[in-house]
């Protein structure tokens, strides 16, 4: 299973990229994996102020449909406009092509309730 | 937790597993759409055997099966198999299942894994005034269902029974991948064709490798319980547990094709009203028009928002690439093309009700 050292986690199975004032968010190669083909990711979100771990969205996989949550507290600036006819691209690429929202932080002294890569790989092993 | 014969099977192919009626049992493989194409378009083989067989035996049996099901039991034939259901005292069902006639006085009865216990319960405390023996054999009993256009190509080889001649819902008893009396039966959950197997345990892993072998140069893939619920639903088939259940009448459920009123069974004079006086909701087949899955017990609404009914069972439909649905509706809404709503999370989702099976051929 990959899971990239660079990267933060949530126990909701997200990750999240810090870049400056921004977290760029998506669901791990776990997540992916344990809902199985991908047919709609739904984010009706853009532009909001939400709290951490208030739902942003949703995803439709065949089987279930599952939440997603903020990892941090902001504002969402941008939904990753492929998912829209290319939900697939979760499965096939999901810390990469398969990104979900880029987050303007509100309160960076959130990024410490984040977990490291080896804190995630211990939950999901 | 219960394992079938080919626990180490699904291991070894990397499947994942999940809990389902008390056994562990594939979910999938490689992907949901990816098995159910191999099934709609070349071969998909199902270990299925977490379902439950019952012999039953005597000169009482076809008694006793003719006053418990709701289809006509007279009608079959050695070698000729039949999907009927079991009513209730209260106007519900207790299951769906297939009877096979396997001789004269003899019958195997195929029923849900979920009702195995309760199935037996019910057909044993209705059989004492009958010539009857009853056997439980689902411990011991292996089924593999092999579907897919060409699972009967592929399979051909295995056996000298003819199973290109073998029709729609009949069986033979053969050697098969030199195992001996082996159950050939061409039935199905998937409407894609091809063939369901019973096996002794002893030999469920020999059989699974050489079908293997045999449809390697025809695109055969191991498919999980996820895709034999989407190909299931494409065609209409109903769910017990979903679509059917204690409480729903077969007339309700469009089962009235499996419901004969030429001989007496549990409940039959509601049944016969019902279908003489109508009902008051009906199972439909639901097509949404908006990009959202209709899953089960969501709400559902006509088009002036009154709810009407719930889903039964929902999924994205992999051959049709679109959301696909049934459920119940009051019977004045139930008509092909009739507009509806469904509450998806917190929004009303356009829909309507159109004829099933949602996919043909």
């Amino acid at each position: 299973m990959n899971i990239p050292e660079s990267l933060k986690y949530t126990k909701d199975h997200e990750w999240v990229r810090i870049e400056g004032d921004y977290a760029i968010i998506g669901i791990t190669d776990f997540a992916q994996g344990e809902l199985g083909d991908i047919v709609y990711v739904e984010i009706e979100t853009a532009g909001d102020a939400l709290n951490q771990h208030e739902v942003f969205g949703t995803v439709e996989a065949v089987k279930t449909v599952s939440d997603l949550f903020m990892p941090l507290s902001g504002t969402v600036e941008e939904v990753n406009p492929k998912l829209t006819n290319e939900p697939e691209a979760v499965n096939k690429d999901p810390f990469g092509d398969g990104w979900m929202i880029k987050v303007k932080i509100s309160n960076p002294s959130e990024i410490d309730s984040l977990l490291s890569a080896a804190d995630y790989q211990n939950l999901v092993h | 937790m219960q394992k079938t014969a080919l626990y180490q099977k699904h291991i070894d192919l990397g499947a994942k597993m999940v809990p389902f009626a008390g056994f562990e049992m594939p979910v999938s493989y490689t992907g949901i759409v990816e098995e159910h194409n191999a099934v709609r378009e070349a071969v998909g083989v199902f270990d299925v055997s977490h379902m439950g067989e019952f012999i039953l035996e005597g000169s009482g049996a076809l008694a006793l099966i003719q006053s418990l099901t709701s289809n006509d039991a007279s009608k079959l034939f050695p070698g000729r198999v039949q999907y009927s259901c079991l009513p209730n005292a209260s106007g519900g069902i207790v299951d769906d299942l297939l009877v096979y006639q396997m001789a004269e006085d003899k019958y195997l009865l195929v029923v849900n894994a979920s009702n195995i216990e309760k199935d037996w319960n019910w057909i044993k405390s209705h059989s004492a005034s009958y010539d009857v023996k009853m056997t439980n054999i689902s411990d011991d009993t292996a089924l593999l269902a092999v579907q897919g256009p060409k699972a009967i190509e592929a399979l051909q080889d295995l056996t000298d029974v003819d199973i290109k001649s073998l029709e729609y819902y009949h069986f033979a008893i053969g050697t098969f991948a030199g195992v001996e009396n082996v159950i050939i039966s061409a039935t199905g959950y998937t409407g894609a064709g091809g063939l369901e197997l019973y096996i002794p345990n002893a030999d469920a892993t020999k059989v699974w490798d050489a079908v293997f072998e045999a449809g390697k140069n025809f695109g055969i893939k191991p498919a999980g319980l996820g895709c034999r619920d989407t190909l299931r639903l494409e065609m209409g088939f109903c769910l017990y547990g979903n679509d059917i259940n204690d409480e729903t009448s077969p007339m309700e459920a469009g089962l009235g094709w499996i419901t004969k009123f030429t001989k007496k069974f549990t409940n039959s004079e509601t049944f016969e009203k019902q279908k003489q006086n109508g009902v008051e909701k009906k199972l439909v087949g639901i097509e949404v028009l908006e990009k959202a899955i209709p899953r089960q017990h969501y709400e559902i609404l006509d088009a002036n928002e009154n709810v009407i009914g719930e889903v039964s069972s929902g999924t994205m439909s992999p051959s049709m690439q679109k959301p696909i649905a049934m459920g119940y509706v009051t019977t004045a809404n139930s008509k092909e093309g009739t507009p509806l709503k469904i509450r998806i999370r917190n929004k009303l989702v356009d829909a309507k009700v159109v004829k099933i099976p949602f996919y043909k051929n």
